[in-house]
């Protein structure tokens, strides 16, 4: 679909559901909408039951962890139509403590993925009926995916002989984790005035005289 | 059947003789692998029992969570790739495809034809290669023998082709953003095309074997029907979904890589069982076929580069690296720090043999990635394992998860 269609699709969709809607934006030829995580049952209903939107299908939730924000994570609803032949994102904020509504009741295919975001990274979902761990062990404690927990993890397994069992400790680095950070300080110098970087600066004046002679 | 067996309260226990002498049966808890031939891979499923008939199917995933998505968030976007491989270790290469995509969306990059065009002919190999694997071991689950052994086989064949390719067989990390890593080695394309000559002799043998077999079909029509509103509901898609009579294939809807100018034939099943899933696979590997055939004639017609003229994405070749400063400067940046990607969230999905392989991708800007989401295809199709194994024998259920083409690597990650 090409973004003006989108975003008319966009537009439509704001306009149907009013103040539920944050915010429409088109990037890469994909359509996203963030939605108030009071109105997000309701609109995700709108958007599988109304005939232009028409969402049959629930391709994937994710979840993402921005630590810097005041609602941390992002919950992130892939859907798509399969027979218009579009795709929407739906995007909802929360944090912590406060329950996403679930929307298993309109997809069924919901059910595990929230199970998985709510084990990857301890998003709720209110409503779930089976809101179980999913991916990690049994008894597995924290939620792995969030940006505050290590790689390494807390805990390594091992075979104990004596106790003829797998037995979890802490986890042991032989060497540093190490994390390199590549972000070049000179990338971040676009914005600082050098001395004799004023010669390189063309003065305005003069621009527009440039422009006509290219 | 060598399934072992956990008895919650003692399994069968008789009620007390003074009744009537009528024999109750409790409910039985019934543990499904995780290490059981037909279990394919390590799939755990807790099933509660009638006699045999099985009322609730609980599948426990995650035994193979290796942490993909978390590990991708601490490597470079060139360091990902290889991840990608192992996720669906049957179908490397369409891992793959949907990685490179979405890096290249973001990048805002595209490869040259002949990269796309190799690219094409290397997911329909991988097309067949997984059809292959999930076709003759369901057919080994029902019960026959043969199919495997002819399948793997030609599995090896074709697995040579990735390895002249990549020099590897299983883990390519072949496909890179901004078309493929070198290009095909001399006389590759006649050797795929002499192989593709044999291929049909192969299929009809397939066929022989198993479209009319009686017994692989008291084993698999009618078991396992999935309707096509069921279908889209539980998310299905590839053979799955068509085989409910949904005619949606990505590389018709959506075309990527070139797709739009190939002409095959999207097959559908009528019935939506575990026979319709089969049939359309059988097809999609002839139609793969006509695919690699077009395939290889574009790329005898399009010489030139294979990965896209942008050095701060694409390394240089080795050669000019001997003799270029700025290109031994430009390998040693892309090796070490990666490449930048600007600011910018997709998901992006292709068709892979399984069905919509997605990737959520969010770049930060710097060389790794904020997130990256697998939407797995096997993930949707296992949660509806309950509502279709319902009502059905237990060994109907084994020939269920063999029509559901499940792999570990993608759904546990």
């Amino acid at each position: 679909m090409s973004d003006e269609a989108l975003k008319e699709l966009g537009d439509y969709i704001g306009n149907a559901l009013g103040a539920a809607v944050v915010k429409t934006e088109v990037a890469h030829g994909e359509l996203a909408v963030t939605l108030t995580r009071a109105a997000l049952f309701k609109g995700i209903q709108f958007l599988r039951d109304d005939s232009t939107t028409h969402c049959e299908m629930l391709a994937d939730i994710a979840g993402v962890d921005y630590p810097d924000r005041a609602e941390r994570f992002e919950v992130v609803y892939n859907l798509l139509s399969v027979k218009h032949n579009h795709r929407i994102r739906v995007k909802v904020a929360t944090d912590e403590d406060t329950p996403v509504a679930s929307i298993v009741s309109l997809y069924p295919v919901a059910g595990w993925f929230e199970r998985e975001a709510w084990d990857l990274y301890g998003i709720f979902f209110a409503d779930n009926p089976d809101l179980r761990r999913i991916l990690t062990d049994y008894g597995f404690e924290g939620h792995p995916l969030r940006k505050d927990f290590p790689l390494t993890g807390f805990v390594e397994l091992r075979y104990d002989a004596e106790q003829r069992r797998v037995v979890y400790e802490p986890v042991k680095l032989t060497q540093d984790f190490r994390s390199f950070d590549f972000l070049s300080p000179w990338e971040g110098m676009t914005d600082v005035q050098l001395p004799g970087d004023e010669k390189a600066v063309i003065p305005l004046a003069v621009r527009p005289a440039i422009a006509d002679k290219r | 059947m060598a399934t072992t067996t956990v008895a919650t309260e003692a399994g069968l226990s008789l009620s007390a003789p003074a009744t009537q002498g009528e024999v109750q049966i409790k409910p039985l808890t019934m543990n499904f692998g995780p290490q059981h031939p037909a279990a394919h891979g390590v799939l755990r499923l807790v099933m509660e029992m009638d006699g045999e008939v099985v009322e609730r199917a609980d599948p426990h995933i995650g035994l193979l969570h290796r942490g993909t998505e978390k590990l991708i968030e601490y490597k470079t976007y060139t360091q990902a790739t290889p991840y990608f491989d192992r996720l669906d270790y049957v179908s490397p290469m369409s891992m793959e495809h949907t990685w490179v995509l979405a890096v290249e969306k973001l990048l805002g990059i595209t490869p040259p034809k002949r990269g796309q065009y190799i690219r094409v002919l290397f997911a329909e190999i991988t097309r067949i290669l997984n059809h292959l694997l999930n076709l003759t071991t369901f057919a080994l689950d029902v019960g026959a023998i043969t199919p495997a052994l002819w399948g793997f086989e030609e599995r090896e064949k074709l697995m040579e082709f990735y390895e002249r390719v990549s020099g590897a067989r299983l883990h390519a990390n072949y496909f890179r953003p901004g078309g493929v890593n070198l290009d095909l080695p001399a006389g590759l394309a006649d050797d795929i095309a002499a192989y593709f000559d044999t291929f049909p002799k192969f299929m009809a043998d397939l066929e022989g074997l198993l479209t009319e077999n009686r017994v692989f079909k008291q084993r698999t029509v009618d078991i396992g029907v999935v309707s096509a509103a069921d279908a889209l509901a539980w998310g299905f898609s590839g053979p799955m979904l068509r085989g409910s009579n949904v005619a949606w294939d990505l590389r018709k809807a959506q075309p990527y890589d070139s797709y739009e100018e190939f002409e095959f034939d999207v097959p559908v099943g009528l019935t939506g069982d575990c026979y319709a899933r089969y049939l359309v696979r059988m097809e999609e590997m002839k139609q793969s076929m006509f695919i690699i055939r077009q395939a290889l004639d574009k790329l005898a017609k399009t010489p030139g580069p294979v990965k896209a003229n942008d050095r701060k994405v694409t390394p240089p070749t080795r050669g000019e690296m001997k003799r270029s400063m700025e290109a031994l400067i430009h390998h040693f940046k892309l090796y070490t720090e990666g490449y930048h990607v600007p600011a910018g969230e997709t998901y992006t999905a292709t068709e892979s043999p399984k069905g919509e392989l997605g990737v959520y991708l969010v770049a930060d800007g710097t060389n790794r990635p904020y997130r990256c989401k697998i939407r797995p295809t096997g993930f949707s199709h296992l949660q509806a394992m309950d509502f279709m194994s319902k009502g059905h024998m237990l060994a109907d259920a084994v020939a269920i998860i063999g029509s559901m083409d499940i792999v570990f690597g993608e759904i546990d990650r």
